[in-house]
């Protein structure tokens, strides 16, 4: 693992520096630490991060550039002609990474000299043959194309890769001795300190808007793929998914959306009336020992994982109302054919979401000011009339906020539906039907082995990315709601 | 007063509306009275309804979910033949080595009828289907011990094997006689065999340490399956969201908190972080996929990607929490260090971060508690289904090598056809649970121990 070594390197290089930096600071001052502009400790961090930063920066970068940078120097040079029908440059391109990777593995273990790897050629050598041997499976033979190929890979990633070794490690060096050189008894170490901390402090905080970036790019550029190779029309407008990884599959939204909506909503029916009850009982009614007992009990099922309820949905509910529902069943109907419906799926999901419901609302509920209680019960009404007509209404726009919240979670939920929903795509009003949402099939369309040029799999980015311009608008007007409430009290 | 001087004086008084005595309530009354009964009921109900749920939970995870911990085990005195294991009698481990699993079956089988002959149980069972009670893991575990024990072949030695996952389900009730009629893995007469053997002793159902330290097992194996290993990779993952979250989450937090002045910049870091914080969590797998995997080329199914990726989904509560608790400080303390002649930077780092550390460590035990339990964004790098066999060797291996985790295993069990897996499934949460009210526990314990009142 060179690139272990190389931080290790780094680390104990910023190490020395500081011990260094903070020796020749203290001689310049001829031992009187008085003398110093700053803290001794400040031109030892001075040295530390003058060789850690740049150099840890840089390596970062590379790591990001590289593969891309050699994927397009290989892949140019693979003839058009060279990648067979009914395949892909993607695919020849995974092929040469195999074949490279096969060839270090086989040197690692001692079965080709680096020279050999260097020069090996098509037809001396059963390619793939050596490649079974540590391990590398190759669907079908190398053909020379793909193996020039991966040499020029494994050439270009391994000049790379010492290159960024050498890079680094100058660096890291020359930022030592830059930091070391500058060090005087009046050299204003902790200024230059601080605002270096600032510097990562800020880039720190950005992450969240990378991260961001990063989630709207990557689904945006496979989506963009989806679209040139399956029509959009379809997608947005079209009423079957039947994917076919043989082609002519035919990818809709909309009957996922609804399964999506369907589930929710039957979540939202279990959620909000026991949420919004419990949350008005324990703000309104519920004495000082019974609040403490039952609210953190309640807010236990929100710190449940998911894939618990997933169970719980899968094994206990969907049987329990199969043995009612079902053939055979204890109503004696035929209503359900299997233990996943939307049923199922949809009062787990409203079990998980009480809590999420509750506390919200108990929240909102006290933001409402006393007095406004106290006028309502000193005109005659009763507790609950006061619930009613006066606290209920002046939370309402809140407690539509902590809905719509509800409502967004209830969307993205994953585990509770993929194992409790079923996979059946369709629109069908029965909830005793298992039906699929579009986190079940992101999930699907996404796992075992997939080829990143169908539409099949691709797919799951555009669906992906609807998920997500769906949730984020929920939020973002739950958030607007709220915040426009909270301004009329405060 | 004017409305006094309006009214006009002689006029007879309105007859009351609400009856005679106030001690008796009209109609109106008790239906008012009624309906606010009514209410406090509902409420009562909504929080009934709430606990009853949690109990049902509860109850259907312990009652299920036990019996994983306890398996059958047989204990066979087996005669290591060397006329099977070591034809040429030079204890050669090349060929021993050469012998496979399917060798060890007539051992097998002639320990089983000398068990039966041994305890004089009767029995028309031939010697196959007297072995067929026992696990097919059993010939891989004796062949295990003749190669690491040569000397041992010729010798007579005695092993605690498994039992077959429908006979461990017969002594816990969950396979009956009548549920076996088309079951062509067991017989009536094999499940007589067993109650015979655990009568004699022989066969017992005991703690089982193997399903909290093993690995997964394959389909056909449901009684050698554990959750050790993938509870290694959750902990890998754990290490690297730990490693990762904490110093980002509180650098961004002190520079939201501390530093950043009224820009564009600064609002557009906070409407990202709380927007990130209700992105779905399979949307951060998706990212992963796209980002780590198919671009940087990291290791599919390794820990260290899930760790990655549960990182960034963690850092928005890890952020949160912390700001709250970087604002709880009271401003006194940083106007007292500036006072003395601390630069701000100093003021933060040596003052107002160590008071807030024991919020800022509750937070993140809460963020790693989230992120322990989390399985959708798992399942898109590929850290689903039967991958690692061994525990990891070394910590390279453990974040690079391909692993599972937890949750991701719970779900793998519970798409399995054979109902033994099931079993394994409630298990494997039981475990996940307890580390999740291990972490909330010491959360609230630090939180009850550390805060400070200003």
């Amino acid at each position: 693992m060179p690139t272990f070594w190389l931080v290790a390197l780094l680390l104990a290089l910023s190490a020395a520096g500081y011990f260094g930096g903070r020796r020749r600071a203290i001689a310049s001052a001829a031992g009187n630490v008085k003398d110093l502009h700053s803290l001794p400790s400040y031109y030892g961090y001075h040295v530390a991060l003058a060789a850690f930063v740049p150099a840890i920066a840089a390596l970062a970068i590379w790591l990001l550039v590289q593969p891309m940078f050699i994927e397009s120097r290989v892949s140019g040079m693979i003839p058009a002609e060279a990648v067979p029908e009914n395949s892909t440059i993607g695919l020849v391109m995974s092929d040469v990474r195999r074949v490279a990777e096969g060839l270090d593995l086989a040197v690692e273990q001692g079965l080709l000299t680096a020279r050999e790897a260097r020069n090996v050629a098509g037809g001396e050598q059963d390619i793939r043959a050596l490649m079974g041997e540590v391990g590398v499976a190759l669907g079908d033979d190398v053909r020379p194309e793909v193996l020039n190929a991966s040499q020029a890979y494994r050439n270009l990633s391994n000049t790379g890769r010492a290159a960024m070794t050498a890079v680094v490690a100058l660096l890291s060096l020359g930022g030592f001795a830059w930091a070391y050189s500058r060090i005087h008894k009046d050299f204003r170490a902790r200024n230059v300190v601080e605002r270096a901390v600032l510097a990562l402090l800020i880039m720190a905080a950005s992450l969240a808007i990378l991260t961001t970036i990063g989630i709207v790019l990557s689904m945006l550029f496979e989506t963009k793929n989806f679209f040139g190779l399956h029509s959009w029309t379809d997608f947005f407008f079209g009423s079957t998914w039947a994917p076919n990884f043989r082609g002519g599959s035919e990818l809709s939204i909309l009957p996922l959306l609804w399964g999506t909506l369907y589930i929710s909503f039957i979540a939202l029916l279990v959620a909000v009336p026991v949420g919004l009850f419990a949350a008005v009982y324990l703000s309104e009614y519920a004495s000082g020992a019974v609040r403490s007992f039952a609210k953190p009990l309640l807010e236990i099922l929100a710190g449940i994982p998911t894939i618990v309820y997933g169970l719980f949905a899968l094994l206990t509910v969907g049987p329990a109302l199969a043995s009612l529902f079902a053939k055979g069943g204890f109503l004696g109907v035929e209503w359900m054919a299997g233990a996943t419906s939307v049923l199922t799926a949809g009062l787990v999901m409203g079990i998980m979401l009480i809590p999420f419901v509750s506390s919200l609302s108990d929240d909102i509920i006290n933001a409402v000011p006393q007095a406004l209680r106290d006028g309502s019960l000193g005109l005659g009404a009763t507790k609950s009339e006061t619930v009613r007509q006066v606290v209920m209404p002046a939370a309402l726009p809140g407690i539509v906020g902590a809905v719509l919240l509800a409502a967004s979670r209830a969307i993205g939920e994953t585990m509770i539906v993929v194992m409790g929903a079923g996979a059946i795509a369709k629109f069908s009003a029965n909830p005793l039907e298992s039906m699929t949402t579009i986190t079940t099939r992101i999930v699907s369309q996404l796992t075992g082995d997939t080829d990143f040029a169908s539409p099949e799999t691709l797919v799951a980015f555009a669906l992906g990315l609807t998920l997500f311009v769906l949730t984020l608008g929920l939020n973002v007007l739950a958030l607007y709601i709220v915040r426009k409430y909270r301004e009329q009290y405060e | 007063m004017t409305d006094l001087s309006q009214s006009p004086a002689g006029a007879a008084p309105e007859p009351r509306k609400h009856g005679g005595s106030l001690l008796e309530q009209t109609p109106r009354t008790k239906r008012r009275n009624a309906a606010e009964k009514r209410f406090r009921a509902y409420g009562i109900a909504a929080i009934a309804a709430g606990l009853v749920m949690l109990l049902i939970l509860v109850t259907t995870i312990v009652g299920k979910g036990t019996g994983a911990f306890q398996q059958t085990f047989v204990t066979l005195e087996v005669e290591l033949l060397e006329s099977k294991l070591d034809k040429k009698g030079e204890r050669n481990i090349e060929d021993i080595k050469k012998v496979t699993t399917f060798g060890y079956a007539p051992i097998i089988k002639g320990a089983m009828e000398a068990a039966v002959a041994e305890y004089g149980i009767e029995t028309s069972l031939k010697a196959k289907e007297l072995a067929g009670i026992l696990s097919k893991d059993v010939a891989a575990q004796l062949r295990d011990y003749v190669i690491a024990n040569p000397d041992q072949i010729g010798q007579t030695v005695e092993f605690r094997f498994l039992a077959s996952s429908r006979v461990d389900g017969y002594l816990k009730g969950r396979v009956t006689r009548d549920s076996i009629v088309n079951d062509k893995n067991i017989s009536a007469e094999q499940l007589d065999l067993v109650d015979a053997l655990a009568a004699a002793g022989v066969l017992e159902k005991t703690f089982n340490l193997d399903f909290i330290t093993g690995a997964d097992a394959s389909d056909a194996r449901p009684e050698a399956a554990g959750i050790g290993v993938s509870m290694l990779g959750s902990l890998f993952m754990m290490l690297v969201v730990l490693a990762l979250a904490l110093p980002i989450g509180v650098a961004a937090s002190i520079y939201l908190e501390e530093f950043a002045p009224q820009n564009w910049l600064t609002d557009m870091i906070e409407v990202n972080i709380s927007n990130l914080a209700a992105v779905p969590s399979i949307v951060f797998g998706i990212l992963g996929l796209a980002v780590f995997i198919n671009y940087m080329h990291l290791p599919t199914s390794a820990p260290l990607v899930g760790g990655l990726v549960l990182t960034l989904m963690t850092l928005p509560t890890i952020i949160i929490s912390t700001r709250a608790s970087l604002k709880a400080v009271p401003p006194s303390i940083r106007d007292a260090a500036l006072g003395v002649g601390a630069s701000k930077m100093q003021a933060v780092f040596h003052h107002v971060l160590p008071l807030a550390a024991p919020g800022i460590l509750t937070g993140t035990i809460i963020g790693l508690a989230q992120a322990l339990g989390e399985t959708a964004p798992l399942l898109l790098i590929g850290m689903v289904g039967f991958i690692a066999s061994n525990a990891p060797e070394t910590i390279a291996d453990g974040l690079l090598a391909p692993n599972s985790a937890m949750p991701a295993q719970i779900y793998e069990w519970a798409k399995r056809a054979d109902p033994a897996f099931y079993e394994r499934a409630w298990g494997g949460i039981i475990i996940l649970l307890l580390f999740l009210v291990t972490m909330n526990t010491l959360a609230v314990i630090l939180r009850r121990r550390f805060e400070r009142r200003w």
